[in-house]
């Protein structure tokens, strides 16, 4: 079986060219709703800091949440393909790209919050804190590698790289590793949170491993 | 200024009168439990001392910084009783039923027994003492404290010559406290300082905040404030106040032993070894700002510590 299979080529190049037209248009506005969700954190962040909801410790909590929010959209992207294994729904690895490009917006807000309204833009203990801290380093380390995948999420780069691309890609699991780690390392004593996103990462990857054993079974057997 | 000084002024320029007054006032106080002569005379021996550094002693150490308000001290803290988050105590804490209440003083001391509350509040002279309070997560907030002197307490215990440190355990009330309930710490929290330390005047145990009984997310009815030290030392809701020969267990060095010391001093030369401990964000305010040594007291409290090195005792 193909992995990359969208049912919707099929349709497309069978039906009339009028057919073709809206469902382009669809797909389209069907992209905009996407991005238009993975937004609607942020934007209820801006609402909470204009409106006094953000506590008395503003930059910790815009800190803590587009951390979380990162975390969660890095989930939400190793998700696509379990719930394509698991229900056939193949239809969403289209909005694949855009998950994980919200990942590393969500990540990138969460580290200019640390560096630009925490730090005060303070260059050399930022320096100092990526060097002394190994929760920051993994945590930048992590970001680093998102920023290389974001820059080379776009088909130019995809066609350039050829099948080094789906390697280089596989970087993310590398990614949840990495922010597994800083959040573990980044907590006094509350495991909870960090525990919660380790149980939905051993998920979505057990998920994969148990397809890929099914598969190999499914072949021995055949042959 | 040299807490020497302060001390050595404090009884120079102090009137007889006054002397004999708050004498008269403590020895009333320590009269209701002392119940035995031997008993009184080691707490006027105490007495004199104690109520001389009192006159010269209010609202030592009292900032004049801006303090936080009331809302964000009493939202804004941490209280593993009641929860992880910082705001959970204020949330959680609706529950507890911080009176009645008594405070258990025991160990090598002569004056030992169980204390009311009430007792306790009307014995020692409360005021008010504006602190810079340093958290140990890099954040600070200035608290107007109302409270009184430990070494008050430990002057009225009359602690015997081998004890060298005093031992604090808060309440354990699962039933009160879902962070017990959960068992977020080893529960109950416990706390502890050296007898000098304890003696400091800088001390305080607190009973009030902005001129109100103390909130249950802060630590009602009592609790320990020590200005110089990280936020965690200053345990809370205390129910034992032990006077010990050994160095006792604090909850903290007990959950990460190389996290977190015994002294916990504010240093901003030793870093905590996940964080910078070199500046901090002042709640309210937008830029963070240096750390100070002790947290700004160094001058009051800096002697306590001559010869030792502070790097290997954080």
């Amino acid at each position: 079986m193909s992995s990359e299979a969208p049912g919707t080529t099929h349709r497309a190049a069978a039906g009339p060219d009028a057919l073709r037209l809206v469902a382009k248009r669809n797909r389209r506005l069907s992209h905009l709703a996407v991005w238009f969700l993975s937004l609607v954190p942020a934007l209820l962040l801006v609402f909470d800091f204009f409106t006094m909801r953000l506590g008395v410790n503003p930059i910790e909590t815009i800190t803590n949440r587009t951390g979380w929010w990162a975390m969660t959209m890095l989930v939400l992207t190793l998700a696509i393909t379990p719930l394509r294994r698991l229900f056939g729904w193949h239809a969403l690895v289209r909005y694949r790209r855009q998950v994980g490009l919200a990942t590393f917006i969500y990540a990138s807000l969460h580290l200019a919050t640390y560096a630009l309204l925490d730090l005060g833009l303070d260059l050399s203990h930022l320096g100092e804190d990526i060097v002394k801290r190994p929760f920051i380093t993994v945590g930048f380390a992590g970001w680093l590698l998102l920023l290389a995948l974001a820059i080379t999420s776009t088909n130019g780069w995809i066609r350039r790289l050829g099948k080094r691309w789906a390697t280089l890609h596989k970087a993310v699991y590398l990614v949840a590793g990495l922010a597994l780690l800083h959040f573990f390392w980044s907590q006094k004593a509350d495991r909870s949170r960090p525990l919660q996103f380790l149980a939905l990462f051993v998920l979505v990857l057990g998920v994969r491993v148990g397809y890929a054993w099914l598969k190999r079974r499914r072949a021995a057997i055949r042959s | 200024m040299n807490l020497k000084r302060i001390l050595a002024r404090a009884s120079d320029e102090v009137t007889p009168e006054k002397v004999y007054l708050s004498r008269r006032e403590f020895m009333r106080g320590a009269g209701v439990v002392a119940g035995t002569v031997a008993a009184s005379a080691v707490a006027t021996s105490f007495g004199q001392d104690a109520g001389a550094a009192v006159d010269g002693l209010l609202g030592l150490g009292t900032t004049d910084e801006a303090p936080n308000t009331l809302e964000a001290i009493t939202t804004y803290n941490n209280f593993y009783e009641f929860g992880y988050d910082k705001a959970d105590p204020s949330r959680n804490s609706g529950d507890f039923m911080p009176l009645p209440w008594s405070v258990t003083v025991d160990g090598l001391a002569d004056n030992t027994g169980e204390f009311a509350f009430e007792d306790l509040v009307s014995r020692f002279a409360i005021e008010q003492r504006i602190y810079r309070m340093r958290c140990v997560e890099a954040w600070s907030m200035v608290i107007p404290w109302n409270g009184f002197m430990l070494r008050d307490l430990v002057a009225m215990a009359a602690p015997q010559p081998e004890a060298r440190y005093v031992a604090f355990t808060s309440v354990l009330r699962p039933e009160q406290m879902i962070g017990q309930r959960r068992g977020l710490l080893p529960f109950p929290y416990v706390e502890g300082l050296r007898l000098d330390e304890a003696m400091n005047p800088l001390v305080i145990l607190a009973t009030g905040l902005y001129d109100k009984p103390l909130y249950n997310a802060n630590g009602a009815p009592i609790r320990l404030v020590v200005p110089w030290k990280y936020g965690f030392k200053g345990i809370k809701s205390i129910v034992r106040i032990s006077f010990v020969a050994e160095e006792p267990p604090t909850t903290w060095n007990i959950m990460a032993p190389h996290e977190y010391g015994f002294y916990a001093n504010v240093n901003p030369d030793v870093d905590h070894p996940r964080w910078s401990q070199g500046s901090e964000r002042r709640i309210g305010e937008f830029r963070r700002r240096d750390t100070l040594p002790f947290n700004g007291y160094g001058e009051l409290v800096a002697d306590l510590y001559a010869g030792m090195d502070l790097v290997r005792n954080y």
